[in-house]
């Protein structure tokens, strides 16, 4: 019973990252439909930001702060100098462009930072927050933060006219360009948003995972399937995603581990969740094909 | 260039004179592909890019290496022509690679190439053709069979020998140990996993619990928690240093004290002990061969001044934090070494032999006690380690430097 | 679609057949290692036109070509290692194993479209090396350990090195898939496969059975990725789960991508691409910091980005597409149309989600 609480916590724990790096994902996805492979990388370099300014002296939040707001401008900028030349190129070319963004920004940020792990601090008291033994305070951080960032998004998309207008010009930019939407720009500031959501994302992310230039690799994964899982157009399809990834990943490795331990015999664990993991979330896309908080859109011919 | 080929005349000429003083037999230069009178090539894969490409600081630094002995006058009046490519840890990239070294190339030798499946990957190839391949950068326990491959010679401590080390120690201070194994899900992994079960022998059934985790998992927390829950009160620690900082941090934060032996790939303290959070790695224990550069204790030594005053003026710009390039320097001096000692005569089959001839030489940052020895039956330069304890904020030697010979 | 002329690609088979003959007169030119790398060249050629026909002719999307390629290169290799086939014997079990595995895969796949068919394909290509690995296939599989094999002896006694009888063995399977894939595509098949790309419904109403299409393709693009994995197997002499990790499946798109999606020119160009990229973007990092003195250190891999930014600048629509148009714009007067030869898959995918 025990380890079952600590693999949910856990998982909850994991998914809360997924969740994250999700909600920058569907952020690029909301405002200029495209699907951002570097967005992992960027949000490392982000990271690398923030901790690179702690070491200069400044305080955690501080650095958090301006951390956020340079990944913005770095965001409108890379649409605007390296994406904007490209807006009338096939989806895959715009894939492939993505890919080598991410070459670029890792190996940067391995030529400037190098390598090696560092520790990167956790911003969140360690005393008299968190459950002990089954969730630590960073976790639960985590969890907490991902859940104001997608309030935040939520009321930002909802009630401000701005939000509305960015999704306005992604869904029709002819439309919205009619109605006086600068389609241009909004392309723009949603590739900035979601570098700031991602470079929140890196930073909750580098403490448990440390901080190093490969960091994100392994969590874009995961993110991926995330934001598809719960609907890659919904931010809170995005959050619920990441949770349920990260649960049912801890669950087949406990499942498995229970069967080992009641016949003896090994059939799935540690190697294997993934896959399942996997295997279960595209089985419940073909029964849902627009992820679980997606909505169909049918299309006229 | 003018320089150089000015160099390289004067060095011809007092090598003539040389010659005629001796007996012709021994002045007789000798070369094969890749060496000549002026220059040694030599050739080097390593992957800069990808999941691997952390390791790529060996490669850097071995260059370094090769610039600075250039630039005190090469060995025996020869440059080192180092060549290096980016295999990316991919084994089909690498065959390409190493061919592309050998035959268009055309190197003497390749040294350190760097990875146990990328290795593999070319292991028959380079015995075919019989180019050395010189101290190879992976502890796998294959490298060193002359007899079915002679042209293959590894470097540091293997990690099946090692990992004996370990199972014996437990056995000998552990009572009633019950034993959890978290390990990297590939041929590393497996080569301690294997080792450390044969130091076990009867004893095997004392591992309670042994789970895997692949490079691409974020954490290995579900995995520390599995191990907890088996109920062992020992841990072996087969991972590379970010997995075996999160395991033994999630380990102390979920209040599982268990004894830890922690593989020798992850003993820095830079990049290990101190991101686990230094309370939660009181004890572990290790075996080392090498210095740590982040360890205090050494701080004074003179092979790590010497290294730390290289660094700086050769390697700028290098992290003086990690133990990569502690290794990189170190076997770059053995490889150093054996061109000196293989004089004018830079054949293949004379480059193996001297090779394959170290008398307890003594490598700069190899720890105390520690030399490096080989001969034609033993393919194996560095065999010995010391076990350590963390304690504080440093490691601590304990016992005697154990030989693979004698465990 | 545009494709060799024909005298073009006489020239081409010729010079295919006759340059490695000449390797006893021109040694260094034409060296054993050269010969090699123009097979790998080949049999990446053959992966990408695999990944060609899925994407570039049906529409599909997969990011998890990399999958068949390992399934391909293991059936080979347990063949090989455990029964002692032959080499050449394997590739019509390697062909015939990956149409069955895409086949199936294909059906759930059906019901998946644009991201959701990635994702999919991306979850297989993440599975496969991890069930290399699993703990019952080890017996099989050689975990982690991989397999070692031998390269491929040259037949009949023929006076010629194992490189250059590399180079023929995959030269003649190359040749005839790509005649095999232009056959297919010039089919009735063919051309059903290619409405569907374009107007999905369209091709549904008009009696097209799309759902047969669809997996069919799915099983045939998968053989061929597999063939191609099956020669690797050969060439390389060595399997290993971790020759095929994810970023394979990557390099195939890139290759896909930069040679030309829905050309079988441009996947010959992929192929060459995807062997060349990063031994170019190596030199041209060596050569900036080396000649031109750059002080910053210039890794490869960030040239090797820099390099795709900009070829997707100055050709959105591949090498093939963007030298179609070059050629183009040289004769001015065009007789086809270039609508034929850009894919609808490649323009905005149809989106089966959205946000509210």
């Amino acid at each position: 019973m025990e380890q079952f609480l600590q693999q949910l916590a856990s998982g909850l724990a994991n998914g809360a990252i997924y969740a994250c790096v999700a909600l920058a994902l569907v952020m690029i996805y909301v405002s200029t439909d495209h699907l951002n492979f570097a967005q992992g990388e960027m949000a490392m370099f982000s990271t690398y930001i923030s901790w690179q300014l702690m070491t200069w002296g400044l305080s955690f939040w501080v650095a958090f702060i301006l951390a956020v707001a340079f990944s913005f401008v770095l965001g409108v900028l890379i649409e605007r100098v390296i994406l904007r030349p490209l807006h009338n190129a096939p989806v895959l070319s715009v894939v492939v462009v993505f890919i080598g963004l991410l070459a670029i920004c890792n190996s940067v940020a391995g030529a400037i930072w190098s390598y090696l792990i560092k520790e990167y601090p956790s911003p969140f008291p360690k005393s008299s927050f968190g459950i002990a033994g089954v969730i630590g305070p960073h976790q639960l951080g985590v969890v907490l933060v991902t859940l104001i960032v997608l309030t935040l998004l939520f009321a930002f998309f909802r009630f401000t006219p701005l939000g509305l207008a960015m999704r306005a010009a992604a869904q029709n930019p002819q439309m919205a360009r009619l109605v006086g939407v600068r389609v241009d720009w909004m392309l723009a500031l949603g590739w900035g948003l979601a570098a700031a959501v991602g470079a929140v994302a890196g930073i909750m992310v580098a403490h448990i995972v440390y901080l190093d230039p490969n960091m994100m690799g392994g969590i874009l994964l995961y993110a991926f399937a995330s934001a598809l899982v719960g609907g890659i157009g919904n931010p809170g399809g995005a959050v619920v995603g990441g949770f349920i990834v990260g649960v049912l990943e801890n669950m087949v490795a406990y499942a498995g581990n229970q069967i080992e331990k009641a016949t003896g015999v090994y059939i799935i664990g540690n190697g294997e969740k993934l896959t399942v993991a996997l295997i279960i979330v595209i089985f419940v896309l073909t029964v849902k094909p627009a992820g679980l908080f997606g909505r169909v859109i049918v299309k006229r011919v | 260039m003018n320089k150089t080929s000015r160099r390289t005349f004067v060095a011809g000429v007092s090598a003539a004179a040389l010659l005629t003083g001796r007996s012709v037999a021994f002045a007789q230069k000798k070369y094969d592909d890749g060496a000549s009178d002026t220059e040694i090539k030599i050739g080097h894969t390593n992957p800069y890019s990808g999941p691997a490409s952390a390791y790529g600081v060996i490669g850097k630094t071995i260059q370094a290496y090769w610039k600075s002995v250039n630039e005190a006058g090469g060995i025996n009046g020869r440059k080192v022509n180092f060549i290096t490519y980016d295999d990316g840890y991919s084994p089909p990239k690498t065959v390409e690679l190493v061919r592309q070294l050998v035959e268009q190339d055309k190197v003497l030798c390749t040294f350190n190439t760097l990875g146990t499946p990328t290795n593999t990957a070319i292991h028959k190839y380079m015995n075919q053709k019989k180019v050395p391949m010189l101290f190879v950068a992976t502890g796998a326990s294959k490298w060193g069979k002359p007899k079915e491959f002679p042209w293959t010679m590894g470097y540091q401590p293997d990690y099946h020998t090692e990992a004996v080390i370990y199972a014996k120690h437990l056995l000998a201070n552990v009572k009633d140990a019950k034993i959890a194994v978290l390990m990297q899900n590939d041929d590393y992994g497996k080569d301690y996993w294997e080792g450390f079960k044969e130091g076990l022998g009867k004893e095997g059934n004392r591992v309670v619990k042994h789970v895997s985790y692949e490079v691409t998992d974020p954490t290995v927390d579900s995995q520390v928690i599995q191990l907890k829950d088996s109920g062992a009160n020992v841990f072996f620690n087969i991972a590379t240093p970010k997995f075996a900082a999160q395991a033994m941090r999630k380990a102390g934060d979920i209040g599982w004290k268990p004894v830890i032996y922690l593989n020798n790939v992850s003993s820095s303290v830079a990049s290990t002990m101190k991101p686990a959070g230094f309370d939660n790695v009181q004890g572990v224990i290790t075996a080392q061969y090498l210095m740590d550069p982040t360890d205090k204790q050494w701080a004074d030594h003179p092979d790590m001044k010497m290294w730390t005053e290289w660094m700086k003026k050769s390697n700028p710009g290098a992290s003086l934090d990690d133990a990569s390039n502690v290794f990189a320097y170190s076997v770059s001096f053995l490889m150093h070494e054996t061109l000196k000692k293989c004089g004018d005569n830079l054949t293949r089959e004379n480059l193996m032999k001297q090779a394959a001839n170290h008398q307890k030489l003594k490598v700069p940052l190899l720890l105390p006690g520690i030399t490096v020895n080989t001969s034609p039956t033993d393919y194996y330069p560095v065999q010995a380690v010391q076990l350590s304890r963390f304690k504080g904020e440093t490691w601590e030697l304990f016992g005697d430097v154990m030989h693979a010979e004698s465990t | 679609m545009p494709a060799f002329p024909k005298k073009w690609l006489i020239v081409l088979l010729v010079l295919g057949v006759v340059v490695p003959l000449l390797q006893p007169v021109l040694p260094n030119l034409v060296s054993d290692y050269r010969l090699f790398l123009v097979s790998t060249m080949m049999i990446a050629a053959i992966a990408v036109l695999g990944l060609n026909l899925l994407t570039g002719f049906n529409g599909q999307i997969s990011l998890g070509h990399g999958a068949f390629y390992a399934v391909g290169a293991y059936i080979a290799a347990i063949l090989m290692d455990q029964a002692n086939f032959p080499y050449w014997a394997t590739l019509p079990f390697a062909a015939v194993l990956c149409f069955i595995v895409g086949y199936l895969f294909g059906l759930p796949a059906l019901k998946l479209e644009g991201h959701y068919l990635a994702l999919a394909t991306f979850a297989l290509a993440l599975a496969v090396p991890q069930i290399l690995k699993y703990k019952w296939l080890e017996g099989l599989t050689g975990g982690v350990q991989g397999i070692v094999l031998n390269k491929p002896e040259v037949p009949f006694g023929l006076p010629l090195s194992e490189d250059q009888w590399l180079y023929y063995y995959c030269f003649i399977v190359m040749v005839f898939l790509y005649w095999a894939a232009s056959n297919i595509l010039k089919s009735r098949s063919g051309r059903a496969m290619m409405a569907i790309r374009d107007y999905h419904i369209a091709a549904d109403t008009m009696g097209i059975d799309t759902a047969l299409y669809k997996t069919v393709t799915f099983g045939i693009s998968a053989a061929y990725t597999g063939i191609a994995g099956a020669l690797s197997a050969s060439a390389i002499a060595f399997v290993a789960p971790d020759s095929f990790n994810f970023f394979l499946s990557i390099k195939f798109l890139i290759g896909l991508v930069v040679g030309g999606v829905g050309s079988l020119a441009g996947s010959l160009i992929g192929g060459v691409f995807y062997v060349l990229v990063d031994n170019s973007a190596q030199a041209l990092s060596t050569f900036v910091k080396n000649d031109l003195g750059l002080q910053f250190d210039l890794s490869a891999y960030t040239v090797f980005g820099i390099l795709l930014i900009v070829l997707m600048y100055l050709m959105p629509m591949g090498i093939a597409g963007g030298v179609y148009a070059l050629i183009r714009s040289f004769r001015r007067a065009a007789p086809v149309s270039p609508e034929r030869s850009a894919p609808a898959a490649t323009r905005k995918p149809a989106q089966a989600g959205e946000s509210h």
